[in-house]
């Protein structure tokens, strides 16, 4: 038997409400003190199509999806045929009578099928409460809910207390009670199956209650707590749920969010706010960055703090809406015309979408530059169990860099006030628009140091590029060093950025355990870094593996042109689907050279030998028939890459 | 912030600024400059009070010479850039000074959408009908059969009416004035200023380079004021739209058209007491403990 450690599929037709029911779920588990990772898998329709819902379940934090299954709730023919080959040996499919399994290929995998009349039970149950049929289908969700709740020996009360909530005011209708009712049927005609399923969801006695939130929910918690008041957006997945989140919020925080008439407008509309000394941002994706791109030189030239969120999504154009990708890197890199201080942060996590956002304003301030937050589709729905003390909202600090007091202002001598005073670190003391004793303009034509075009004079010209740069020189100092996870003097490293950081980490945890020593080397601050100290970080990799979701390696590509160093091999994926760390494991042990390359240190070869063993032990023990399917595609392709 | 403090002497000097000014002698940029001083000192707002957004172009360059605050954007994109000014300091006297290519070619996206959106800021279009910066192409406002270095067959599109759209677009207060008239210019600035809401001034501006048929020689007899005309009502929405579609021989000048609506900022609830900027950036405890209840 497994306690507290599954991962369950709920799947059905856009529209029939997976989400509900599997966010439903995973509140009552959250509630219950267990932690979960939650993702769902939609096209980018509204109704129709296949849609998943994917819930992993832990006893402890759970930061990534598994790509193993161990129970699907099917709503939908499709949920039980695009699922089965991920179910475990044992794993079940809970169904409608109505929907057809073939009995043959589940016994040859050892899975089982537990079927209820659900529609018919859903359908009678909602007649007596005087439902039309339509919506006494939608307690489908619910009847699911309860029979999961029997056979993996959750509590029924639990489950009531969430549809009780769910029906907030309602609490107590003839629909709520309905509701209630089918759970309760569910629930008991489960029973008979409890016994022949070997996962359980058993509360802990001192479980505590935390909160559930996505990747842009966080960027959002993160950019509150850091002051932002201002967020102008147009919308476009999956960025849009910043400023739906933030609008959302925006009485409890007294913020103003502004849907603009397009991205143009929308960075426009928050460098004004970020000019006055409001923290402002917005948030796109790609495409919409790329509508940005203009403007995002004017803030570089005017020295313009802005706060920019792209969510990746696969590209180029518009691409896939609705996926995930890790393509934009090289392109936030090197957007816009000529040079300019800007910094590139890209979180992993959702508490890491929190914090390095919230950074981000700290550092658009005190560097007045841009800073590009870059996070991606799966980070951006995908939900965590989040506990209180990860998020200590009220204790970030802000620091508005070189801003002029009130009374500095007041003791300016009119008419001497300098936007951009040349200055050592490159940083020029900033006084906010609007006091008598500091009138300035900016412009983004090259300027003096008072802020007047001087688009001509070549001294002029050389003194304030130079100085916006040495802003570089200064960041540099106080961005982050990639982190290391696990162990030390690894045979193996895996190098990766941003959304990839907890797929990575399972990936280096599986390895581990199978005997071979690797570990990861996980890029949150991107740019700018300094040189020398990466180099240093990279030295310590002895067997560099780089892990990205893009055709060209664009992390590689710019690590090398900071450090000179190359991964030894790459495993490169641009399928629109997130990373998982078994995935990830699964390429280590089938592609990770196991001989010495030329030139390289013949140290590996001990621990490659180990290697080699774990890679026999994990394909054959430790994976599912279906996945072993898939590794052996996802190896084809890596390998034509490197 | 909009206090003028008691030591201001209101005269078109407090806005000098210190730079050399770099038109064509004979512009008509000089004029409006001197108009925009006029208007500012008339309606008593200090330089500090006031907020000046441009983008690229021989009349975007009108806040670099002028003293007050400012911001020289990108060609096309001032508009954008005020409304975002407006909304963090909403008591700012914003005002974008912008050309005709600017305003309503490369920027059209976003002129029509501050029509509707009615913030409260004034929109001062130097409308010369050409591309003078870049040196004489056609422009949005050209005349139809426009020669220019692009169009040397003379231009195919048909001239865009700006005051006719940002009557149609929603726009609370049109008016049109002339770079050749610099007292009706300072007195149209003074009413756009100070009106509540968006207002557009489109002012026919002469471009002795680029521009040899809209002259001030050209203007001066076809031009007339509304102003004058004891009857003409500017709420009046069917004969400002008639007004506005007259050209040719007879062009009116003046307030065109005037309406009442909210502005924007009115009516984001977050703004109802303090300018955005004003606020704290801190939240009580409690505040944040509803919102994690909230996600529980
Ligand atoms: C994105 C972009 N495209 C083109 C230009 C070049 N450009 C500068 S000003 C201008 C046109 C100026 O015409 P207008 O706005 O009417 O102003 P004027 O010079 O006539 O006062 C152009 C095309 C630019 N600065 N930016
Ligand atoms: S080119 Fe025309 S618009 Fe530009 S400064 Fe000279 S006269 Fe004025």
């Amino acid at each position: 038997m497994v306690t507290n450690n599954m991962t369950i599929k709920i799947g059905g037709e856009a529209g029939q409400g997976m989400d509900t029911s599997g966010a439903g779920f995973a509140r009552a588990l959250v509630r219950a003190g267990l932690h979960i990772f939650a993702n769902s898998d939609f096209m980018s329709r509204i109704r129709g199509g296949y849609n998943f819902y994917q819930l992993r379940v832990g006893a402890k934090p759970v930061y990534a999806p598994d790509d193993q299954t161990h129970l699907v709730l099917a709503f939908s023919q499709d949920a039980i045929d695009l699922h089965l080959d991920e179910l475990v040996p044992g794993g079940a499919i809970i169904h409608d009578t109505n929907l057809q399994v073939d009995a043959n290929a589940l016994a040859q995998r050892h899975i089982q099928s537990f079927a209820f009349p659900f529609e018919a039970k859903a359908l009678e149950i909602g007649r007596a409460a005087g439902m039309d049929p339509k919506h006494a289908k939608q307690m489908l969700n619910t009847a699911q809910l309860g029979a999961t709740a029997a056979i993996t020996g959750f509590p029924f009360e639990r489950i009531a207390d969430v549809i009780n909530q769910n029906f907030g005011k309602k609490k107590g209708s003839a629909v709520a009670e309905a509701n209630l009712a089918v759970a309760r049927w569910a629930f008991d005609e489960a029973q008979k199956y409890a016994s022949q399923f070997d996962w359980k969801l058993i509360p802990p006695a001192d479980g505590v209650n935390r909160m559930i939130l996505n990747g842009n929910q966080a960027i959002g918690l993160g950019a509150i707590a850091a002051g932002c008041k201002f967020i102008s957006a147009y919308p476009m997945t999956p960025g849009t749920t910043v400023i739906e989140f933030m609008t959302a919020q925006a009485k409890r925080f007294n913020l103003v969010t502004k849907q603009t008439e397009d991205e143009l407008a929308a960075i426009l509309f928050a460098i004004g706010a970020g000019q006055i000394g409001v923290r402002a941002m917005t948030a796109t994706s790609g495409g919409g960055f790329a509508l940005m791109v203009e403007a995002l030189g004017m803030a570089g030239m005017t020295e313009t703090p802005v706060v920019i969120v792209d969510s990746q999504r696969p590209g180029p154009s518009t691409g896939m809406p609705t996926r995930t990708g890790q393509g934009d890197l090289l392109f936030l890199l090197h957007a816009s015309q000529d040079e300019f201080p800007r910094v590139v942060l890209a979180p992993g996590g959702v508490e890491s979408c929190y914090a390095d956002t919230a950074r981000a304003f700290n550092l658009a301030e005190k560097y007045q530059c841009p800073v590009l937050v870059l996070t991606e589709g799966y980070q951006a729905f995908a939900v965590r169990s989040v506990g209180v003390e990860e998020m200590p909202f009220e204790q970030f600090e802000i620091d508005r860099g070189k801003m002029l007091t009130e009374a500095e202002l007041d003791a300016l001598q009119p008419g001497t006030y300098k936007r951009y005073a040349l200055s050592a670190d490159g940083v020029s003391p900033r006084a906010l628009p609007g006091h008598p004793n500091a009138v300035y303009t900016s412009t983004s034509d090259e300027h003096t140091e008072s802020g007047r075009m001087e688009d001509e004079d070549p001294a002029n010209r050389v003194a304030q590029h130079a100085k916006r740069m040495q802003k570089i020189e200064t960041l540099k100092t106080e961005m982050r060093m990639p982190e290391w996870y696990g162990p030390q003097n690894a045979a193996i490293t895996l190098m990766g950025w941003g959304a990839t950081r907890y797929a990575i980490r399972e990936a280096v945890d599986l390895l581990n355990a199978q005997g071979v020593r690797a570990n990861a080397l996980h890029f949150i601050d991107i740019y700018p870094l300094d040189e020398n100290r990466l180099a240093q970080e990279l030295a310590k990799a002895k067997w560099l593996v780089d892990i990205e979701g893009n055709y060209t390696a664009q992390l590689a590509q710019v690590i090398r042109v900071y450090t000179g160093r190359a991964p030894d091999q790459k495993f490169l994926k641009y399928d629109g689907r997130p990373f998982t760390g078994a995935e990830i494991a699964r390429w280590i042990a089938a592609n990770v050279n196991t001989k010495p390359a030329k030139g390289k240190s013949a140290k590996v070869t001990k621990s490659a030998k180990v290697t080699k063993g774990a890679k026999v032990k994990l394909v054959k023990v430790k994976l599912a028939k279906g996945v072993k399917v898939k590794a052996a595609k996802a190896t084809k392709v890596a390998k034509a890459k490197n | 912030m909009t206090l003028p403090i008691p030591e201001f002497k209101f005269t078109p000097k407090l806005y000098d600024g210190e730079r050399q000014v770099t038109w064509c002698p004979g512009c008509g940029d000089y004029g409006i400059i001197a108009a925009v001083k006029q208007a500012l000192a008339q309606l008593q707002i200090p330089p500090h009070a006031a907020f000046f957004v441009s983008g690229i172009g021989c009349g975007s360059k009108l806040p670099d010479y002028l003293k007050a605050n400012g911001y020289l954007g990108l060609h096309g994109r001032s508009l954008p850039i005020a409304q975002g000014v407006k909304l963090a300091s909403h008591n700012l006297k914003v005002i974008a000074t912008v050309g005709d290519g600017d305003a309503y070619g490369i920027g059209a996206g976003h002129f029509i959408h501050a029509l509707r959106r009615n913030s409260d800021f004034t929109m001062i279009v130097e409308d010369n009908k050409v591309y003078a910066l870049t040196k004489g192409q056609y422009s949005p406002t050209s005349t139809r059969g426009w020669v220019s270095s692009t169009t040397p067959d003379g231009a195919i599109e048909i001239e865009f009416n700006p005051v006719v759209m940002a009557i149609a677009g929603g726009a609370t207060f049109v008016a049109r004035t002339f770079s050749g008239d610099p007292k009706h210019m300072a007195a149209t600035f003074a009413k756009a200023i100070a009106h509540k809401g968006f207002a557009l001034v489109d002012v026919l501006q002469a471009c002795v380079i680029y521009n040899h048929v809209n002259t001030v020689e050209w203007y001066r007899p076809r031009v007339y004021k509304l102003d004058d005309d004891a009857n003409y009502n500017p709420r009046d929405y069917t004969a400002a739209m008639q007004k506005a579609h007259e050209w040719g021989d007879h062009i009116p000048l003046g307030v065109l058209y005037v309406d009442e609506r909210p502005t924007y900022e009115e009516q984001v609830k977050s703004l109802a007491t303090t300018p955005l900027v004003k606020q704290a950036l801190t939240y009580r405890k409690e505040t944040w403990d509803e919102f994690r209840a909230a996600f529980m």
